[in-house]
């Protein structure tokens, strides 16, 4: 092997050192002067260019036909509706600027290569010209921003209200956990210092609005009801990535985040829309967070609200009325309750 | 033409008596190997001792890429030769998960700081600076040695990291804490992390130091006539990406010392309740938030940075090339400095979901957007400038060429990414990657590659080979194209970026044909930079002894002699004229007007508005 790469490899040099030569001596006695040489690779590297823009642009609608299919499917959240129609818009924009600059550059690449017997069209400056190009790229650049930012807004507004589902998406490396509020829709205050091997979340368990919070190994959540995802990482920081639904956050040692949003698909309709009964959305950690951040993922459901509601009343709570007696906080700690991640 | 009568060589030691030079230099010309290489306070010797470490670096970190490609193509498959060249970290020729986040962090980090910083910025500035605004050397010569000493030390340091028994940094190029400041996280956060900490200061005092050196030698050193609207583009750049520099490296000064005394020190500037390994940390109060300002504070002028001198080289090889003066010459100045003070307060849009305040998301959105419009304008002026030119296709032009396109195609997806709706699902993801590395990595590594084209025989006083410069462009653009358009789909796709296999979503197999594409793309094109070293080493030796003025250029570097002399010309300095793109003027009898020949000289294409001057 080593020894095949090595003699590949000077064979390669090799190869280099008579292209150079040759290249410079055939050169020198053809009695070609360079202004001819370079004549010819004008015309070569001319071709070429508009050559690379005809299969490279014909190649791209092709790959782009072809590949669009693997990229996600309809968004499953009533915000990424949304989302993927202004990624369309945008996308409109951006391909017909992309086919017309890229087309300009190669053709005139190829339109105006050397020629020794004219002159280049000495021309420096037109305030008119520059005007229409700064102006019309704002125009059409407010117009995106616009449209995006008033989407941003809503998406953004829905984290201050309070009338979603509250589920806690608790990071840690390499795994999430779920906390559902429960009937009270509070979930119960938790803190770093009160985390045990029996609680995982650090769940104060003097909280009354823990009492009825549930916790489980995947995220299952009602079609068409309103979802506040509540976002904690204990060590790093991670990402809670749904890429379905057009979701993204990440969670951060130390501080909450949110994301809220309303389902709309369920998994079983999914399967349907794409045509595969082994579809399964996925949640995924999205920063890198250590050795097995490409490991560290979620399995998520969408359910009817009554299948829903069944699947819940069969998980855990967070402290089982069995097991009454309050867990132990791991190290001494002056202060048990939570100052800061009372939520 | 006045400026081809200067003879070449050999005047030197005679000049010195009769031209009263400004400052001394007696033995520089020795040929004591330490005064020569090492102890050199020459401009152009810097030059090259930057650009030669900048392609080692270069080809060290293409080859990390290579590997980490060969994984994601290939994940089942064994290479032996992987033990045989990273050692434990390749055991059975399989790739460590661990080490494969090592790698992606050596080589974003070792691409972005010390190629396309330190590489460009420190190569053609310290070339380029001197010889076109018509100085000596630089302000400070051994500032200017202590600056590539610096690199070269950071570089050591970097690359000593590689070997260490935790291993190197792994926490990305970003080196976002918690991660970054916490070993029980990940190995390579031990003394992976500090000697990256380390080789970073020592980075940035070298970048300060170069940068203080170009601004001052812009602003102090220029020649007669040389007013500030008569430099090339070129050095507007540098001039500009230096200002940049300055401004934004201490602030990633700031963001390390403060990580390294979390590290150290028991400080929460970024952490605060942590619980890992079984037991909670004492951290409290701190934001890793915070750090993420303080490293996109640099971070977004940073690509900047690296961008803005390609495309000042570009600028310049266009126009020489097209036989056309560049369009719009001032709305060029005047886009790089709209967008380098926008750069200044769009850090933001790296951060859209990471709990920033989604207000404050909205101001980034809107000064992001800003930023395309002086972008798009240099796009038209460069398209403007081609049209109606008389283009001649040298190995420089054509990566000139490219990088118009690549810019254009990541510009283009830049428009997402910075609009914070469409960011959350792509954020993070290989649409990124696809992004930043067409956008910044192609493009400056093309313009890169256009300035070591075009200035070779500036350094070297000899000619590469063009038919081997041919060859190597057109691999490198249909291994760049190949490499990094498939990727979009990918993102598309929801494929997160940094994964070490896509075996956690079953679905993403379907992806598998497009790694394996992308991956043979990224050999072909990463066997097409051997042809470049080859051609680049080969030509320093054996290369085709260039003449005074290969280009017909009229920027003035090339009136010097073509030997090297300390002090770059033997008699005075040139006296500059007019400004440096008369090309193809009407009424002239060449296609082109040096700066330093008068108005004077040249009554035939005298137009009213040079009158004026
Ligand atoms: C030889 C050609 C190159 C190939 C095949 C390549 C490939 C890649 C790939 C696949 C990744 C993502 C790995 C992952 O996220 O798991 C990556 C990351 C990166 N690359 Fe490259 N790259 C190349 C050249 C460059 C250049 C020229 C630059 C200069 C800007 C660059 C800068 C980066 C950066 C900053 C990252 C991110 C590192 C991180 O995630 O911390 N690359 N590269
Ligand atoms: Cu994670
Ligand atoms: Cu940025």
């Amino acid at each position: 092997m080593n020894l095949l790469l090595t003699l590949a490899i000077v064979f390669g040099v090799l190869v280099l050192v008579r292209i150079a030569n040759v290249a410079q001596m055939a050169a020198e006695l053809s009695g070609e002067n360079e202004d001819d040489e370079q004549d010819k690779s004008n015309k070569w590297n001319g071709m070429g260019f508009l050559l690379f823009m005809i299969f490279g642009l014909a190649l791209m609608t092709y790959s782009t036909i072809k590949w669009l299919p693997l990229t996600l499917p309809v968004a499953a959240s009533e915000h990424g509706v949304k989302v993927d129609e202004l990624m369309d818009l945008n996308w409109a924009v951006l391909i017909i600027v992309f086919f017309i600059t890229q087309f300009l550059l190669f053709w005139f690449a190829y339109k105006y290569r050397y020629n020794r017997n004219k002159r280049s069209f000495y021309f420096h400056d037109n305030n008119k010209l520059e005007a229409i190009w700064t102006i019309v790229p704002t125009i059409v650049l407010a117009g995106l921003i616009v449209t995006g930012l008033v989407e941003w807004n809503k998406i953004t507004d829905l984290a201050t209200k309070e009338d979603g589902i509250k589920i806690q998406v608790y990071s840690k490396q390499f795994d999430f956990t779920t906390r559902y509020a429960g009937k009270d829709n509070k979930l119960g205050a938790s803190f770093f210092r009160n985390i045990t091997d029996a609680n995982p979340l650090g769940v104060d368990s003097e909280d009354v609005a823990a009492k009825d919070d549930k916790i489980a190994k995947e995220l299952v959540m009602p079609v068409g009801q309103e979802i506040e995802l509540v976002i904690n990482s204990r060590d790093v920081i991670h990402s809670v990535y749904l890429p379905h639904f057009r979701v993204q956050m990440n969670a951060v040692p130390g501080m909450t985040t949110r994301f809220h949003f309303k389902p709309t698909v369920t998994t079983a309709k999914m399967k349907e829309i794409t045509g595969d009964d082994k579809f399964e959305y996925i949640m995924l950690c999205n920063k890198i967070c250590g050795v097995a951040h490409y490991n560290m993922k979620m399995g998520v459901r969408v359910l009817e609200k009554d299948e829903y509601t069944k699947w819940l009343r069969g998980e855990k709570k967070v402290f089982e009325p069995a097991a009454a007696t309050p867990a132990t906080p791991a190290a001494p700690a002056d202060s048990v309750k939570s100052p800061v991640a009372s939520i | 033409m006045e400026v081809n009568q200067h003879s070449p060589v050999g005047t030197h030691h005679d000049d010195h008596s009769h031209h009263g030079h400004d400052h001394h230099h007696d033995h520089e010309e020795s040929n004591n190997f330490f005064a020569k290489y090492i102890f050199t306070t020459d401009h152009k010797m810097i030059s090259k001792q930057f650009l030669i470490t900048a392609i080692i670096m270069a080809f060290l970190a293409m080859g990390m890429s290579l590997i980490f490609r060969l994984q994601l193509a290939w994940p089942d498959t064994k290479f032996p030769f992987l033990e045989d060249i990273i050692g434990r970290w390749g055991k059975d020729g399989k790739l460590d998960p661990g080490f494969y986040l090592a790698l992606v962090t050596l080589h974003g980090t070792i691409m972005v700081f010390f190629v396309l910083t330190g590489g460009l910025s420190g190569t053609f500035s310290n070339l380029l600076i001197p010889f076109q605004v018509g100085a000596r050397d630089m302000a400070s010569g051994f500032l200017n040695a202590l600056s590539f000493w610096f690199f070269f030390v950071s570089t050591v340091v970097m690359c000593a990291s590689i070997f260490i028994e935790s291993g190197p940094a792994s926490a990305g190029w970003t080196v976002y804490p918690p991660l970054s400041a916490l070993p029980q996280a990940i190995p390579g956060s031990g003394l992976g992390m500090t000697l990256w900490l380390i080789s970073m200061a020592l980075f940035i005092a070298s970048s300060l130091l170069g940068g203080i050196n170009y601004v001052t030698t812009v602003l102090n050193l220029r020649t007669k006539g040389m007013t500030m609207t008569r430099l090339p583009l070129t050095i507007w750049a540098f001039f500009i990406t230096a200002i940049l520099g300055v401004l934004s490296f201490p602030v990633l000064l700031a963001a390390a010392l403060l990580l390294i005394f979390d590290r150290s020190f028991g400080t929460s500037f970024f952490l605060s309740d942590i619980f890992i390994d079984g037991a909670p940390l004492d951290y409290s109060g701190g934001s890793p938030v915070l750090f993420q300002h303080l490293f996109w504070f640099l971070g977004h002028p940073e690509v900047y940075i690296v961008l803005l001198p390609a495309l000042g080289l570009a600028s310049e090889v266009i126009s020489v090339n097209a036989r056309k003066p560049i369009f719009g010459y001032k709305a060029m100045i005047a886009s790089m400095l709209v967008i380098a003070f926008l750069s200044f307060i769009v850090w933001g849009h790296h951060m859209f979901v990471t709990g920033m305040n989604p207000f404050l998301g909205s101001v980034f959105v809107f000064t992001t957007l800003l930023v395309a419009i002086p972008s798009a304008v240099k796009v038209f002026n460069y398209l403007t400038t081609l049209w109606r030119g008389n283009i001649q296709f040298t190995p420089q032009m054509m990566f000139a060429m490219g990088l118009v396109s690549t810019f254009i195609t990541g510009g283009l997806t830049g428009i997402i990414l910075g609009d914070s709706t469409l960011d959350i699902n792509v954020h993070d993801t290989y649409f990124v990657v696809a992004h930043f590395h067409i956008v910044m990595g192609s493009s400056a590594i093309f313009g890169m590659f256009a300035g070591v084209y075009h200035w070779f025989p500036r350094m070297y006083g000899r000619m590469m080979n063009k038919k081997l410069g041919y060859i190597h462009f057109w691999f490198t653009i249909i291994g760049v194209y190949g490499v990094f358009f498939p990727m979009h789909f990918l993102g598309l796709g929801g494929v997160p970026r940094r994964y070490y296999a896509n075996t956690a979503y079953e679905p993403f197999s379907v992806f598998m044909d497009i790694n394996v594409l992308i991956s043979i793309a990224a050999i072909i094109g990463g066997l097409a930079q051997l042809i470049f070293a080859f051609n680049f080493f080969y030509s320093i030796w054996r290369g085709k002894k260039s003449v005074q003025n290969p280009w017909k250029s009229n920027t003035i570097e090339w009136t010097a002699p073509i030997e090297h002399l300390h002090g770059n010309w033997p008699g005075e300095t040139p006296v500059v004229h007019r400004w440096p793109y008369d090309y193809g003027k009407p009424g002239s009898p060449d296609d082109f007007i040096p700066q330093t020949v008068p108005y004077s000289e040249t009554p035939e294409s005298n137009t009213p508005e040079d009158l004026k001057h």
